[in-house]
């Protein structure tokens, strides 16, 4: 067999436009997926019975199902909610890009969530006290106190994290989407040049992830908070 | 949200005229099951002993272990379901010749479990590391005072400990095998997912479909965190937090 990777340099500018996208859909998820895990972690943290089994509910159904079938779920049931929340006649044209943003942000949230709600448990109960005890009121406590240690502690898990989903995103290739990977199948199947594509996309993903895992390492020793 | 549920969907007989919807997703599951069990098999006994020789003394069993875990752990798990079936077999003439010979769903299998089962035999080496090295210095030591070897002191002494301690993380890293097993779809294995999406675009009935997949999937979580569970009440170390007695 005699590999031509002249498919790989010909398609970089394709394959870069692909990468762009899953680097957005990374940041994206990350960024929406930790602001509603922390919420879903306030929620099932709360003493108030309801919140706090709906948010776990939600949290054991996202973590109980592949993501495969949430991203299916997904890309038939987001043009169908658009259709009830604008009253419009069909449903809309939503596009798989757009879908799977929505969909790695609510599938995310679930897996954010539990990092926080660890990490919030990991501050001691003392601080909240005081925070009360000083009259902030529960949004100022949370916000201001236990929020930024909570996070702060957390900060190589939630790296960790989004390095998984930095791989997870490539699963988008089944609603057909183009980012990294699918940018890379589709130029593979038309020039029939899958070996090669496939190596060149194993590499990359491989160099990015060992690098960014080796960087959590080191954060994480210089950030570790001597007690 | 206008959507007309029909859970008669089920019953109702395939194009083909021989079998009832039904039967697709439990053709689905049944796929699911045996990817499921054979990558767990796979996986358990590649991951114990890659997470052995990595708590071991000699450098480069160590360094290999080391690689194992991140070369699986640094590539998508699509990616490397790509690689198993369109690339390695490239790179292996009689087994390419077998794969195109053979029923698709054979070939299909076998790329799929060999991708799950190495894959998640590096999340369980990872595992079995940290249970040995959770196990005090002094066990080891005390294996080989009364005369064992060094293969002995892990057969008698470490793993069986190592392995009762590792249990909770060992589950979840079950499951997430039997969820990974989707990704096999996009090889064209069917199993549950894809007979669920298949359903769907037979018959537009989608949401039933995939409500269907997922009250399975769900199912199937329970049970296996119940069976886990069982095990670990059976084998739990007595003197230890959780350990009971």
């Amino acid at each position: 067999m005699n590999l031509d990777f002249s498919v790989v340099a010909n398609s970089l500018p394709y394959l870069w436009k692909g990468m762009q996208y899953t680097l957005q859909l990374t940041a994206t998820s990350a960024v929406g997926g930790l602001f509603f895990g922390t919420l879903l972690a306030l929620a099932r943290l709360s003493s108030i019975r309801l919140l706090s089994n709906s948010a776990s509910a939600y949290v054991n159904l996202m973590r109980s199902i592949p993501l495969v079938l949430v991203i299916f779920w997904f890309f038939f049931l987001v043009p169908l909610i658009l259709q009830g929340i604008t009253g419009a006649e069909r449903p809309p044209q939503v596009g798989a890009e757009r879908t799977a943003i929505i969909t790695f942000i609510m599938f995310e949230a679930a897996y954010f969530c539990e990092i926080m709600r660890a990490g919030i448990q990991s501050i001691p109960r003392g601080q909240v006290y005081s925070a009360y005890a000083l009259g902030l009121t529960y949004g100022q406590a949370m916000r201001l106190v236990i929020l930024p240690q909570a996070f702060r502690n957390m900060l190589p898990v939630l790296l960790t994290q989004t390095i998984i989903l930095f791989q997870d995103t490539s699963l988008v290739y089944v609603i057909s989407a183009t980012d990294f990977v699918g940018a890379a199948s589709k130029i593979a199947q038309r020039d029939s040049r899958l070996v090669e594509m496939y190596l060149f996309v194993a590499a990359v993903y491989f160099v990015l992830c060992y690098g960014l895992s080796y960087m959590v390492k080191m954060l994480q020793r210089k950030i570790a908070v001597i007690r | 949200m206008n959507y007309n549920w029909n859970w008669g969907v089920f019953f109702q007989r395939t194009p083909d005229g021989d079998a009832f919807y039904w039967q697709w997703v439990a053709q689905g599951l049944v796929w699911t099951l045996a990817v499921s069990v054979v990558a767990w098999m796979i996986a358990m006994s590649v991951g114990a002993l890659v997470g052995t020789i990595r708590t071991t003394e000699s450098r480069f069993l160590v360094r290999f272990g080391n690689a194992w875990v991140e070369l699986f752990r640094n590539i998508p798990l699509l990616v490397q379901m790509f690689l198993w079936y369109f690339v390695i077999p490239e790179f292996i003439p009689p087994l390419k010749q077998w794969m195109i010979q053979t029923e698709p769903a054979y070939a299909q299998f076998l790329a799929a479990v060999l991708c799950l089962g190495l894959f998640t035999s590096a999340r369980i080496a990872e595992q079995v590391r940290a249970g040995i090295q959770s196990l005090s210095r002094g066990q080891r030591n005390a294996g080989l005072a009364v005369g064992l070897t060094q293969a002995q002191v892990y057969r008698y002494v470490l793993l069986p400990m190592a392995f009762r301690i590792i249990i909770p993380p060992l589950t979840s890293e079950t499951m997430n095998l039997i969820k990974n097993s989707s990704i096999a779809l996009t090889i064209g294995l069917a199993e549950l997912t894809f007979r669920s999406r298949e359903l769907g675009e037979y018959t537009f009935n989608f949401f039933e479909a995939f409500t269907a997949a997922t009250l399975i999937y769900i199912a199937i979580a329970m049970s296996a965190n119940r069976v886990m569970a069982l095990v670990e009440r059976r084998v739990a170390v007595p003197g230890y937090i959780g350990g009971g007695k």
